[in-house]
């Protein structure tokens, strides 16, 4: 290991520790936004993974999550909580790779606008099979607490983290790489690009329905139309690439600031969210093209340094 | 034959929306994810002009259309004009046309609910029911369905038969040969794409004349009109008509024999089918 | 002889109703380099991209050690050994130049990984005079540069069969000198190569045999003083009055 791969790992190390010891420290308040921060920083940087390097933007976010909240709705009683986690990632990743089986081999439309509905059929399957059966909502009454939620999460953040670190330094991160920057050289320089984008698409797809599953005793009741609502999906690409999907870091820059503009936005004018949403997307595009770790790549750059 | 009749009117006014998204993304290469959002414009326009002015919506349309137009050709103009110059390939400029198209998407439905509220908006206009083969219609979708063959045959027209349609198809085929033969690519791109907009727009007030809107439906009209361009084939006008007749036949199948909330469902198994079989779409060559 | 590395036998491509390549057949030598010649609009660079597997012939055969090539996606064409430049020189313009070449070692015909496959990289970048150049970003290079990236990019893969998609064309004439000479030492050492070509001076010096090809079909093969004077390959060229 070289000295900075030493220093990265000490500071990143020191960080999660703090993050770890918030329950302790911080309020009720602090805790509730830390958990949402600690979500949407999962959700964040597993889409970047493959969603940066590839430039296929995945609106399927909501999907996955929503998989995994039923997955805990619907086994919560009758299996040890810790494994619900495991079930979901395997269902969100099954899911993940059927949506990359079909649309991957397409050119990024297809799959921008097969990841947009997604979220919204999958919701309308799942109401129909309760409307066939006749069940409803599901209550998830557990005994887990808001920082028990907390730590989870914290911790699927580290796996996250972890597997996006080897996958940079993996074949698989290269060849993504390449395909991101010229889909036709990676083919003709021997890369199956079609299996390596599923193959990396499955990650987000585990990570989110993973989280899912943890957060469903969060909203205590499941429904398909809360548990699938599209809007998550757009909050995660919003943070991503407003932090900036170059590094692993960058999505978190993105989170910590939109979650807290967030939360400000619903409680004064809970009616202008979406607006915020639009002109965030906007103020991407046209002025902050690379994000926050564009600006600071930079900044770096103008100041000196490497 | 319900089903057909009923799903052949719903397809007629997709196929007048798809047309519009069809032009801007074969011609200007935009794909507009705000598409949705014109369409309830154009038909919150119409609601408005019919509950507040006593305007038919037949009649609105002579305002909506110009008035959708110049809106569009302005986005073009000072939103994407800057994104179109600094794309280094088409695929830089399909991603930044998506983000971009996103945020207004939500920035207009965010003013859309800030001036009209949340609401559902829907109002009798033409409520009758009329006979046809043996089962009885609502007056107004057969109207619709009218209007949006009249005025998609016209765009036809127009395409295939003036100087102007013409350029628009060669940019179409290939933007990057259209100037050798004296064609203004951008000035073709903003016809094209405010053009689209107006006939979205025009849907838009045509489907409200039988549908509830509120502000944030556009995205499901979106997802419908994206459907059927990539099942029909990109800058196919033959295809998205024929396309859209399917949607609206395969909707209302659905919705009759099945479960009436199942309808996108049944939109994706279309989708589904196309992107395995002919991702190229229903009439497109086999890519070389 | 030597071995024939590659064989192609009726390979036809059809683009709707357009023949572009009809009934091709020629071979490929072990360490030989093969020009693949013609006016333009002949079907070149149609043949090229069907061995490459940019897509796949509409009819015939094309064997490689004898396994065949014709319907295999081009990420399997690349790992069974054919490596190949572009007519449009394409680099991957968010990586540094020796990242670029690296790329083409990690996955193509004999893989390599992590320090392995960078010393390789390294030594091809020497070996196409662009040593210095590995801790660069690609859009600092000159034309000539971009070329030398491409053709260490394809080496890199260590193919069985390398092709070159008009690899001089667009260089001024001392560049031409340079690319001319670089081509000729993969020659020397051994390499087998096609070469698509219109600049008629590398071919005269470069190729061992040469095809000619028009509206899509072979007219003439042999060496290059064999085939340039051929009457058809004259016609082709220069039109029936000339002849």
């Amino acid at each position: 290991m070289s000295a900075r791969e030493v220093r990265n790992l000490l500071v990143s190390v020191v960080l999660l520790g703090l993050c770890a010891l918030l329950p302790v420290y911080g309020s009720a308040y602090w805790l509730t936004m830390g958990t949402t921060m600690a979500m949407f920083a999962v959700l964040a940087t597993s889409w970047a993974l493959f969603s940066g390097p590839t430039h296929y933007i995945s609106l399927a976010t909501a999907a996955f999550f929503g998989v995994g909240t039923f997955v805990t709705g619907l086994w919560f009683q009758s299996l040890p909580f810790w494994a619900l986690p495991l079930i979901a990632a395997v269902a969100g990743a099954a899911l993940a790779a059927l949506v990359g089986l079909v649309t991957l081999r397409l050119s990024g439309v297809y799959f921008v606008i097969f990841t947009l509905g997604l979220a919204e059929m999958v919701r309308q399957v799942f109401t129909w099979v309760q409307n066939q059966t006749g069940a409803r909502g599901m209550y998830v009454l557990t005994s887990l607490t808001e920082r028990e939620i907390f730590w989870m999460l914290l911790a699927l953040g580290t796996l996250v983290y972890l597997a996006g670190w080897l996958i940079g330094r993996s074949r698989l991160g290269f060849a993504l790489r390449i395909i991101g920057n010229d889909e036709t050289v990676a083919k003709h320089s021997g890369i199956d690009t079609a299996r390596a984008k599923v193959l990396l698409f499955m990650v987000p797809g585990a990570a989110a329905a993973a989280a899912g599953a943890m957060l469903a005793p969060r909203y205590i009741y499941i429904e398909p139309a809360t548990a699938f609502a599209p809007l998550l999906s757009f909050q995660v690409v919003i943070m991503a690439l407003l932090g900036g999907t170059g590094r692993l870091w960058g999505p978190i820059a993105g989170v910590i600031p939109f979650t807290l503009l967030w939360e400000a936005i619903t409680r004064q004018a809970p009616n202008q969210t979406l607006l915020l949403l639009g002109l965030a997307f906007l103020l991407i595009v046209y002025v902050l093209p690379g994000g926050f770790v564009g600006l600071w790549d930079r900044a770096r750059r103008r100041w000196g340094g490497r | 034959m319900f089903i057909l009749i009923t799903g052949l009117l719903l397809g007629g006014t997709y196929a007048l929306i798809a047309l519009g998204l069809n032009l801007q993304y074969g011609v200007a290469r935009i794909m507009n994810l705000a598409n949705g959002e014109m369409l309830v414009a154009g038909g919150f326009a119409a609601f408005w002009l019919y509950t507040a002015g006593q305007i038919n919506p037949i009649a609105a349309l002579l305002v909506i259309a110009p008035l959708a137009f110049a809106a569009n050709w302005l986005i073009y103009q000072v939103m994407l004009v800057p994104l179109v110059k600094r794309a280094k390939s088409r695929g830089a400029l399909e991603v930044d046309s998506i983000l971009a198209t996103f945020g207004m998407s939500f920035a207009f439905v965010g003013i859309m609910s800030w001036i009209f509220g949340g609401g559902y908006f829907n109002y009798a206009f033409l409520a009758t029911p009329v006979d046809l083969f043996g089962s009885s219609y609502a007056q107004n979708r057969v109207v619709a369905f009218v209007l949006a063959v009249l005025i998609g045959g016209a765009l036809w027209l127009w395409l295939s038969f003036t100087r102007a349609g013409l350029n628009l198809r060669a940019v179409s085929v290939n933007p990057r040969s259209a100037p050798l033969v004296g064609i203004d690519v951008r000035a073709a791109s903003a016809l094209a794409f405010a053009l689209g907009g107006a006939v979205t727009a025009t849907g838009g007030a045509l489907v409200s004349m039988f549908f509830t809107l509120d502000a944030s439906v556009g995205v499901l009209f979106t997802m419908k009109a994206l459907i059927i361009v990539i099942m029909g084939g990109v800058g196919d006008i033959r295809g998205t008509i024929v396309a859209a007749v399917l949607l609206g036949i395969a909707e209302t199948a659905v919705a009759r024999l099945i479960d009436p909330g199942l309808t996108l469902a049944a939109a994706y198994l279309l989708f589904l089918l196309v992107l395995l079989f002919r991702p190229q779409g229903l009439f497109g060559k086999a890519q070389t | 002889m030597s071995k024939t590395v590659l064989q192609v036998r009726g390979v036809t491509k059809r683009f709707g109703g357009l023949v572009a390549v009809k009934d091709m057949a020629f071979d490929v030598h072990q360490h030989e380099v093969m020009g693949i010649i013609g006016p333009n609009g002949s079907g070149k660079s149609t043949m090229i991209n069907m061995i490459s597997g940019t897509f796949a012939p509409s009819a015939g055969s094309i064997l490689l050690n004898g396994r065949e090539l014709a319907g295999q996606p081009a990420h399997r064409i690349a790992q069974l050994g054919v490596a190949r430049t572009f007519q449009l020189v394409r680099l991957l313009p968010e990586m540094s130049v020796l990242d670029n070449v690296i790329a083409g070692a990690v996955f193509g015909h004999r893989r390599r990984w992590g320090h392995s496959a960078e010393t390789f990289a390294r030594d091809l970048l020497a070996r196409v005079g662009l040593a210095h150049a590995a801790g660069l970003p690609v859009s600092t290079l000159t034309y000539i540069d971009t070329k030398r990236v491409e053709l260490a990019r394809a080496l890199a893969c260590e193919p069985e069969v390398l092709l070159l998609d008009e690899w001089l064309a667009g260089l001024n004439p001392t560049e031409l000198a340079v690319g001319i000479a670089l081509i000729r030492s993969l020659r020397d050492e051994g390499r087998t190569v096609i070469l698509v070509e219109h600049v008629m001076d590398a071919i005269r010096s470069l190729c061992d045999r040469c095809v000619v090809m028009a509206s899509g079909e072979k007219i003439a093969e042999g060496t290059p003083a064999q085939a340039l004077s051929d009457p058809h390959v004259i016609r082709a060229y220069l039109g029936e009055d000339d002849a």
